[in-house]
């Protein structure tokens, strides 16, 4: 591993190690680029994790306090935890389920596509799919997508079963196992999945991708990497040219440090990533850096989401085996007949005892709540999940009074859905209960959106710099040394779960910034 | 897992030890089975009386009739535990108690099963109600007892996972083609 020096200002400084960060860390270590990593989470190995929800949330997710407004679900339910994401090396790709989906056509023309939508604030992306398709088909080589590069899809758990029954007799087409980074056989020096159903607590057989254990020591085995776990980065700072300088973070002894760069990237999720710049605002800057066109933080996107699960007679022991087993794409296209603009995909997901608890219906008690959990290894379950509407009033600021253990203002998330999404997620809960019913089940139970896993839009992509926060290579407008790596960058966010998108960004990023290097632009 | 640990051992020991209510040298509080199969002592930060209704609230709150109460008591057991260390948290559930106990001016522990429901409903939204309600959705199903019961096998990795141990066993509706759900790749 590289040590590089805190003044010497010729890496490029990463913010973040999770799917974005890490990979592009990677992509530019293999290019023979120096990096700085700065990861506020530990560094943890497969050999941590544990098959237990309650100790696996202690031990990775990002649980300093935030606080939440907005008529959405989520800020009754959780108020001090608006979203599930980790802080640790690998980011939220421990967490993630592993399904990578590419967006579709269309999705990437949203503003064209729908038309112009009360209370959205739409806005295509500065990039279509054909310019994307060839870092897609990097991506899913180097994370082992199933159903892509001659992988075969994973086998089908007993949540898939029901599934698959019930949607193939309501006439849905598309059902089947997904395509998934995790390795129906071992590939690239990962195992194959021990159907465990722990994906969310870090996957134990290290058959999931995550950057903690495929792109983070790749990049160090080329001795250009500098990773820093435990340091929590505080503001972003430029030089009288306006150009990045300089990153200053809390170190793991607790220390304030300041690193030198040469290119900043802010890859800490679409919540702490717009944080850190509005708490980067400086004279020149004055509403936060990269902050010209007022969209920092704005257009905060959670993806339409719910979950339905469907009772039966007969036992389902829907938690064995894939957390994410198969799904359903023939909502996923745009057909506003149906009262909404976007699609959704139904996928299958299932917790554990605990997490059913906490998440089937948070806050109920009482003898019906008692006599769906006794159900419990008679449910099979699907999480719904589909496009949003980007709203301006949607975002992450400050708070005005209340610091982090680092002095820091904590972050604030605000959320009103949109009729749309209401729409959306009336008719998928609809759907998702109908292909229950069509299984057989007794009873159907419409379960309320869990804080975000995805989270994005918030420093986004648009072709004019009054529109958006970054360019079609994440690089913002105002900063050109200062890049958005991670799901922040989304102009909008499609119905597909982002993470494939979100690593073929930066795989994409990571080439710009070569260049853009090697040419001394930046 | 710590707590569940703990647990275990205090209750193991009161068993193994030939220790009952009345013979112990514990003056906390202790909750007991009618026929002192089990035992679990508190802190004394909870007297006896917030413990019992405690214990009474948390199984009204959610309630599995086949459950033995010793699974709502180690949820009395955290609640004693939170009491010890935050006495906001010992002025709350005392007075919290206090409230069921006054708002039909019958001791909550000698109400019915359904006027019993109607004060924890008039109460629902209370700070008191909340702290109950919040810690027995997490201690209650975060008991490896408890999981037996409700079906889920906890753990997996220790025994190699579910794809040798039926991940894929329902058999009561038809299989998905291969297409849809390849054979697992041996």
């Amino acid at each position: 591993m590289a040590k590089i020096g805190y003044k010497d200002d010729s890496a490029v400084v990463i913010i973040g190690s999770g799917a974005g960060g890490g990979t592009l860390a990677n992509e530019l270590c293999q290019k023979g680029i120096k990096v700085v990593v700065l990861e506020a989470g530990k560094r943890h190995t497969i050999d941590d994790f544990t098959n237990d929800e309650w100790a696996a949330f202690g031990q990775l997710s990002w649980l300093d306090k935030r606080t939440t407004s907005g008529n959405w679900r989520v800020a009754k339910d959780f108020p001090n935890l608006p979203a599930w994401i980790c802080k640790t090396v690998g980011g939220t790709t421990v967490h993630w389920a592993g399904a990578s989906l590419r967006l579709q056509a269309h999705e990437l023309q949203a503003r064209s596509t729908y038309g112009e939508i009360d209370g959205a604030n739409l806005l295509d992306w500065p990039l279509t799919l054909e310019e994307l398709e060839p870092y897609y088909a990097k991506a899913e080589d180097k994370m082992g997508v199933t159903r892509t590069n001659g992988i075969p899809g994973l086998p089908g758990n007993n949540n898939f079963k029901v599934m698959y029954a019930g949607a193939t007799r309501l006439g849905y087409k598309e059902v089947h196992t997904g395509r998934m980074a995790i390795n129906s056989r071992p590939r690239d020096g990962r195992n194959a999945c021990m159907q465990l159903g722990f994906c969310f607590q870090g996957c134990k057989s290290g058959a999931k991708w995550s950057t903690l254990y495929t792109e983070i020591p790749k990049a160090e085995a080329t001795g250009q990497l500098d990773l820093r776990p435990q340091s929590h980065v505080l503001r972003i700072e430029h030089d009288d040219s306006g150009k990045a300088s300089g990153v200053v973070y809390v170190d793991k002894d607790g220390n304030q440090q300041r690193q030198a760069a040469r290119v900043v990237a802010v890859a800490g999720n679409s919540i702490e990533t717009p944080r850190l710049l509005l708490n980067s605002a400086s004279s020149a800057f004055p509403d936060g850096l990269a902050n010209s066109s007022g969209q920092v933080g704005r257009n905060y996107m959670r993806h339409m989401t719910g979950s339905v699960y469907g009772v039966f007679d007969k036992p389902v022991n829907a938690y064995r085996g894939t957390t994410m087993a198969g799904i359903v794409q023939d909502e996923a296209h745009n057909d506003p007949a149906r009262g909404f603009v976007g699609g959704y995909e139904m996928e299958t997901l299932f917790l554990g005892t605990p997490f059913m608890a906490a998440f089937l219906d948070p806050g109920a008690w009482g003898a019906e709540f008692a006599g769906d959990m006794d159900a419990y290894d008679h449910m099979a379950g699907m999480w719904l999940v589909g496009e949003d509407m980007p709203r301006e009033g949607n975002r992450i600021t400050l708070h005005d009074s209340e610091t982090d253990q680092y002095g820091m203002p904590i972050p604030n998330v605000h959320f009103d859905d949109h009729p749309n999404d209401i729409a959306m997620r009336s008719h998928a809960y609809r759907q998702g209960s109908a292909v229950y019913e069509a299984a057989g089940a007794t009873k159907t139970i419409e379960t309320p959106p869990y804080p975000s896993t995805h989270n994005l839009g918030t420093c986004r992509q648009s072709a004019k710099p009054a529109d958006g926060v970054c360019n079609k290579f994440g690089q913002s407008h105002d900063v050109a040394n200062l890049f958005i790596s991670d799901g922040s960058q989304f102009t909008t966010g499609g119905a597909e779960n982002p993470t494939l998108t979100i690593v073929s960004l930066a795989i994409r990023q990571a080439d710009y910034i070569a260049e853009e290097m090697g040419r001394k632009a930046i | 897992m710590e707590r569940r640990i703990k647990g275990m051992n205090r209750r193991q020991f009161l068993q193994t030890s030939g220790l009952t209510a009345a013979g112990t040298a514990f003056a906390a509080p202790l909750l007991t089975a009618a026929d002192r199969a089990w035992a679990i002592e508190l802190s004394g930060a909870l007297d006896q009386h917030t413990a019992d209704t405690l214990l009474k609230m948390v199984r009204r709150l959610y309630p599995h009739s086949t459950l033995s109460d010793i699974y709502y008591g180690y949820v009395v057991e955290d609640l004693d535990r939170a009491a010890k260390s935050d006495e906001q948290v010992a002025k709350l559930l005392k007075d919290g108690v206090k409230k069921l106990d006054r708002a039909l001016q019958i001791d909550f522990l000698d109400l019915s099963d359904g006027y019993q429901l109607k004060v924890l409903e008039g109460m629902s939204d209370s700070a008191f109600f909340e702290k109950v309600r919040s810690t027995t959705i997490v201690s209650l199903y975060n008991q490896e007892l408890v999981w037996r019961h409700f079906g889920y096998e906890g753990a997996s990795y220790p025994y190699g996972g579910y794809i040798n141990r039926g991940f894929d066993d329902l058999a009561w509706l038809p299989e998905p083609p291969a297409e849809a759900s390849p054979p697992k790749q041996s």
